[in-house]
């Protein structure tokens, strides 16, 4: 089972690398990926040196170009395409099947994954892309519950790779509008969720509020924190109560079923988290490369230690931390 | 034979739970509009069984028999063995047309011997190229995505497929696995007790400023907005207006798209009626290259 890390830049990309990682994924600087985000993200110079440090390591580089082109920008995604079979990336993260129809044509060795935002739920969906496309490994949703999961892989014609850590998305990903219904500008079409443009902090008199374009997303008492207006982390008014409608802030943390997600055959655990620091790819590295080895190395005796739930659940959205789908009773 | 001039009005399958004989009723007046085309199916929660495939197949018979083409729509977020199982019957079946809303559905109806299809909005096709490969497996019919404005959707070549755009009713903003309904009611989706059985037009998920947001139907998340394309009649990349189903006015709507198709009503009229059919918020700007929930007004 292999562990897929986030890296934002190359400080993040060194630091995954250096934690153990057994593959990085990286977006250049534009809407071709999910994470366009000021200041993040790789020019094709650091991209090269990037890989050669991360392939001369023993390490994978996975190119993410995982947004949805409108006609007129396909070309801008195919050039995408064209940078990452030149630099020689071990396979690259498509969603969007007029891409994917393009590297098929263009460069038919270049290895396909299939990016969660393919929204891909179920083997047929899965093994769709694999007759298609000849994807070589498909990144599932966080909508199934782990019996779920166990009965996708067994019906998949690809390897099937599973977030483990980090942020939630509550809603199937590539099929998600709130952003762009709030502001125009959402995953699918810009890369990006309540894109920080929209977004405003605003303290009145006795409280901190959070605005997405001019929508309320959640306010607090003057001395407390509010999280980042993600609209599905907000609070809202449903049958006369105040409360979070979709979801609490909260990170998704897989530790306790790894094991079985090995048991099942699941190829690669992913972490999400290309927006965050250095420090906190290298410690949710470590972590999760120490949990992987042990299921690895022993199973049977597979225990979560104290200490990588402690670190992890520091480094969580609201220092919380759920199995999400995976678990039944949450959904 | 004289080639229709006015544009075709379909009628998007019911997104929310309404018990069964609701439904009934509803179709057996939907047999006696102007409505052309009929979507038919459980599109949102595989757990909602007041009707079944075979209860679904037998309104489209007496559909078909008023006069109306009857398609069947597939469920948009699939997760369940148990819900493929149902796919299945659905995309190979050769009775009624089908709009297959996730790609599952797409592997499934395109390895059936005739294997047209509608594709339904939740479908992501952006570019003309995805659309020609789906197109090259039987896509005949592609209902909009939201997030095309009007400039993007002329850019495609639809040579030889219908464009159906979403014309009325609230957006389909996002679908999870969680049912929000029954957190609201603090249950779990297991243990739901059909609470969405409560709530025929959705439940308003508000601002704090209690302001239209949000509406949660089950597992799926609409716009606080009703969107209004009647402005679209007069666009010649569309095919057909799709309007969808809700608990008040829907056959007043229906009929006041029919009137403005067939020239019987001025589109201004039709849009100051149907500011009369809605207590919410209306909303066009997908369409117009701004923020989904904002409302543009045409220029006079």
């Amino acid at each position: 089972m292999e562990l897929v890390c986030p890296a934002g830049n190359l400080p993040s990309l060194k630091a995954a690398v250096k934690a153990g990682a057994d593959a990085v994924y990286m977006g250049l600087q534009n809407a071709t990926n999910a994470r366009h985000f000021a200041g993040l993200n790789f020019t094709q110079k650091q991209m090269q040196q990037g890989i050669e440090f991360a392939q001369s390591r023993g390490c994978k580089v996975f190119l993410a170009v995982n947004t949805y082109p409108y006609c007129h920008d396909l070309d801008t995604w195919q050039q995408a395409v064209d940078t990452a079979a030149d630099l020689k990336v071990d396979a690259l993260i498509l969603a969007d099947m007029g891409v994917m129809d393009y590297t098929c044509e263009q460069h038919p060795d270049l290895n396909i994954h299939l990016s969660v935002q393919g929204s891909a739920t179920s083997a047929a969906a899965v093994n769709f892309f694999a007759e298609q496309f000849n994807i070589k490994r498909a990144v599932i949703p966080r909508v199934l519950s782990i019996k779920q999961v166990a009965h996708l892989v067994n019906q998949s014609k690809v390897p099937i790779e599973v977030f483990g850590f980090g942020s939630l998305c509550v809603m199937v990903e590539g099929r998600c509008l709130l952003s762009s219904y709030a502001t125009g500008l959402g995953p699918n079409n810009h890369g990006a969720c309540s894109p920080a443009e929209f977004v405003e902090w605003k303290n009145t008199d006795d409280h901190l509020e959070t605005r997405l374009n001019g929508i309320l997303i959640d306010q607090v008492d003057k001395d407390d924190s509010v999280g980042y207006p993600v609209i599905c982390k907000g609070r809202y008014e449903v049958n006369d109560h105040i409360g979070y409608a979709i979801e609490e802030p909260t990170s998704l943390n897989t530790l306790s079923i790894l094991a079985e997600l090995k048991a099942i055959g699941v190829a690669a655990v992913k972490v999400e988290g290309r927006q965050r620091s250095p420090a906190y790819v290298r410690q949710v590295t470590e972590v999760m490369r120490a949990a992987i080895d042990d299921c690895l190395e022993k199973p049977d005796s597979y225990r979560v230690r104290d200490k990588w739930n402690k670190t992890l659940g520091d480094l969580s959205e609201g220092q919380q931390t759920t199995l999400g789908a995976y678990y039944r009773n949450w959904q | 034979m004289i080639k229709q001039t006015y544009k075709k009005l379909s009628l998007a399958p019911i997104p929310y739970f309404w018990d069964r004989a609701t439904v009934e009723d509803f179709y057996q007046q939907v047999a006696d509009s102007p409505i052309d085309e009929v979507y038919l199916g459980e599109v949102i929660c595989s757990k909602r069984r007041a009707l079944g495939l075979n209860d679904w197949i037998s309104i489209g018979q007496d559909l078909t028999a008023a006069g109306k083409e009857v398609v069947l729509s597939t469920l948009s977020l699939v997760e369940a063995a148990s819900e493929l199982s149902v796919m299945t019957k659905i995309c190979q079946q050769d009775d009624f047309a089908v709009e297959v809303n996730d790609m599952s559905a797409v592997q499934l109806r395109t390895s059936h011997t005739k294997p047209s299809f509608t594709a339904g909005g939740s479908l992501n096709i952006y570019n003309q190229r995805s659309l020609d490969k789906l197109k090259s497996l039987g896509l005949n019919r592609w209902v909009l995505p939201h997030e095309h404005n009007q400039n993007a959707l002329h850019a495609f070549d639809l040579t030889d497929i219908e464009l159906e755009l979403p014309a009325w009713g609230r957006l389909s903003l996002a679908y999870s696995a969680r049912c929000f309904t029954a957190r609201t009611h603090n249950r779990s989706k297991d243990q739901c007790g059909f609470i969405c059985d409560q709530y025929p037009d959705g439940l308003a998920m508000k601002t704090q400023e209690a302001k239209d947001f949000l509406v949660i139907n089950g597992i799926q998340t609409q716009s606080g907005t009703i969107q209004n394309h009647l402005e679209a009649i007069s666009d010649d990349a569309v095919d057909i207006l799709r309007l969808t189903p809700q608990q008040n006015n829907c056959f007043e709507v229906i009929d006041i798209f029919d009137q403005v198709r067939k020239q019987q009503m001025h589109v201004d009229e039709g849009q100051q009626k149907l500011a009369k059919c809605t207590i919410h918020p209306i909303s066009n700007g997908y369409w117009h290259q701004q923020a989904g929930k904002d409302w543009v007004a045409a220029k006079q």
